[in-house]
């Protein structure tokens, strides 16, 4: 049977990215070894807090996810999970990130507030439109929480300006993230995790 | 651009609304479930829930409100009234909470607020401060506006930032249940004195006071609750009337 595999690594409350999938027609369900994750349909790397908190990915899992990435499973990252995609973040310069994307998460500068807390806007970039983000209109609002971001380069399926512009959504293959929660962004939120979930299903046929 | 928050605030007492529940068309006139409901379809940007029950039962009751709000809306949810302990917090995080608000707890115990931080993150922590203009500062009360703390609001602002709260939500005393507007000059003091989003809250009549709020009083976010009752359409209404004055809302 594919399942789509959630990675608690301790860095938050799961409860709201649980019901969100729900919603979107999948349920989770959490390996409690690296080993569980062979096999899986799709990776899902959720994630609030410190990019330190990242490190407790290192025993193990960060090697099973690279092999899981490797061989075409789809993964998506949620917030600090976009930012553990990159190679790293200047949050913990000594922890290495995922790597599948190159480029590494920087501080959001002032002048304006920081954290960047509410909702802003999907701006559109000149690639093709993702596959993650079909029926979500350019210019939809997305709920944001985070004092780092990742740069805008090639993997960059939309921006969002706080002060500067960051990469809130990434597509690099099979690799997805997300800096804001869809969880928490209402219908079009719960429109990208319906398209993970169908884009997963469309990869294991 | 970031968008300016509009916040509804539902007072729940032994799992029902207990304020200013007053409209038409609603089946269950006093449902959390079914007021957030009507909000999310309007458009509100997030929600708070703050328990005034002091039992037990009702805090059982409490967390089976926050369930079923969290059941089906996908927008930020914030409980609040009555979080003493990090057991409480984690109480109503597990229920579905996405944010605790902290009051007099944190007043008593500005601990809590860190480790809270720890386990939950910063964006999970909300610092509550109820102020009330005294000679020409504004002053902490504690217990619901009934206990002078001596602390200075701005003062104590900038310690829940440090000890790890991800934002301030301000709550004049005086214009609280008036609606004759937002203390302007309050959440400037404030929210100019902090890094952390602020929210304003207390004295919401008009949509002016809104327009006035995230301009003079610089305020990131407004709460309200009464004004959101009355009327079918005005959270709808509210945002369209700040677009057309050159607010940044979410549409």
């Amino acid at each position: 049977m594919k399942r789509i595999a959630l990675i608690d690594y301790g860095a938050g409350n799961l409860t709201s990215v649980r019901k969100g999938f729900v919603a979107a027609g999948a349920d989770l369900f959490t390996p409690d070894s690296p080993s569980a994750l062979a096999g899986m349909s799709a990776i899902v790397v959720p994630g609030v807090g410190h990019f330190a908190a990242t490190s407790s990915l290192s025993d193990g899992w960060r090697e099973a996810i690279a092999v899981a990435v490797r061989q075409g499973t789809p993964l998506l990252g949620i917030c600090l999970g976009l930012q553990w995609l990159f190679e790293g973040s200047e949050e913990a310069p000594d922890v290495p990130g995922l790597g599948a994307i190159p480029g590494r998460c920087f501080r959001l500068p002032p002048p304006l507030k920081v954290p960047h807390v509410g909702w802003n806007a999907l701006e559109p970039t000149p690639r093709p439109p993702s596959a993650l983000l079909e029926g979500v209109h350019p210019g939809t609002h997305m709920y944001f929480t985070h004092s780092y971001a990742a740069p805008v380069t090639d993997a960059c399926a939309a921006w969002t300006s706080h002060g500067v512009r960051f990469a809130s959504v990434v597509d690099a293959g099979n690799v997805f993230g997300v800096q804001f929660h869809p969880e928490k962004s209402s219908d079009s939120g719960i429109r990208i995790l319906e398209n993970f979930v169908r884009i997963s299903c469309s990869r294991n046929e | 651009m970031l968008a300016k928050r509009i916040i509804a605030c539902l007072d729940v007492r032994d799992g029902c609304v207990v304020k200013g529940v007053n409209f038409e068309g609603l089946q269950a006139a006093g449902d959390p479930a079914a007021l957030a409901r009507r909000y999310n379809v309007e458009g509100i940007d997030e929600l708070v829930i703050l328990d005034v029950t002091a039992t037990i039962e009702g805090r059982r009751a409490l967390e089976s409100t926050v369930r079923a709000v969290s059941a089906e809306l996908f927008i930020p949810l914030t409980v609040g009234g009555g979080i003493r302990s990090e057991d409480d917090a984690a109480a109503v995080i597990d229920a579905g909470a996405d944010k605790v608000s902290l009051n007099s707890a944190a007043l008593a115990n500005p601990e809590l607020i860190t480790r809270l931080a720890a386990r939950y993150g910063s964006q999970a922590v909300i610092v509550a401060l109820d102020a009330k203009l005294s000679d020409t500062s504004y002053e902490v009360y504690a217990r619901s506006g009934r206990a002078p703390t001596l602390r200075n609001a701005v003062e104590w602002a900038q310690e829940a930032e440090w000890r790890g709260a991800g934002e301030i939500l301000l709550t004049s005393i005086d214009r609280d249940g008036t609606r004759t507007g937002f203390d302007c000059a309050l959440t400037a003091a404030v929210s100019n004195a902090v890094r952390i989003p602020v929210i304003a809250s207390g004295g919401a009549g008009k949509f002016a006071d809104f327009l006035e709020v995230f301009t003079v009083g610089r305020a990131d976010a407004a709460l309200a609750a009464s004004i959101f009752h009355y009327s079918e359409h005005a959270v709808g209404d509210l945002k369209h009337y700040l677009s057309e004055r050159g607010i940044p809302i979410r549409r």
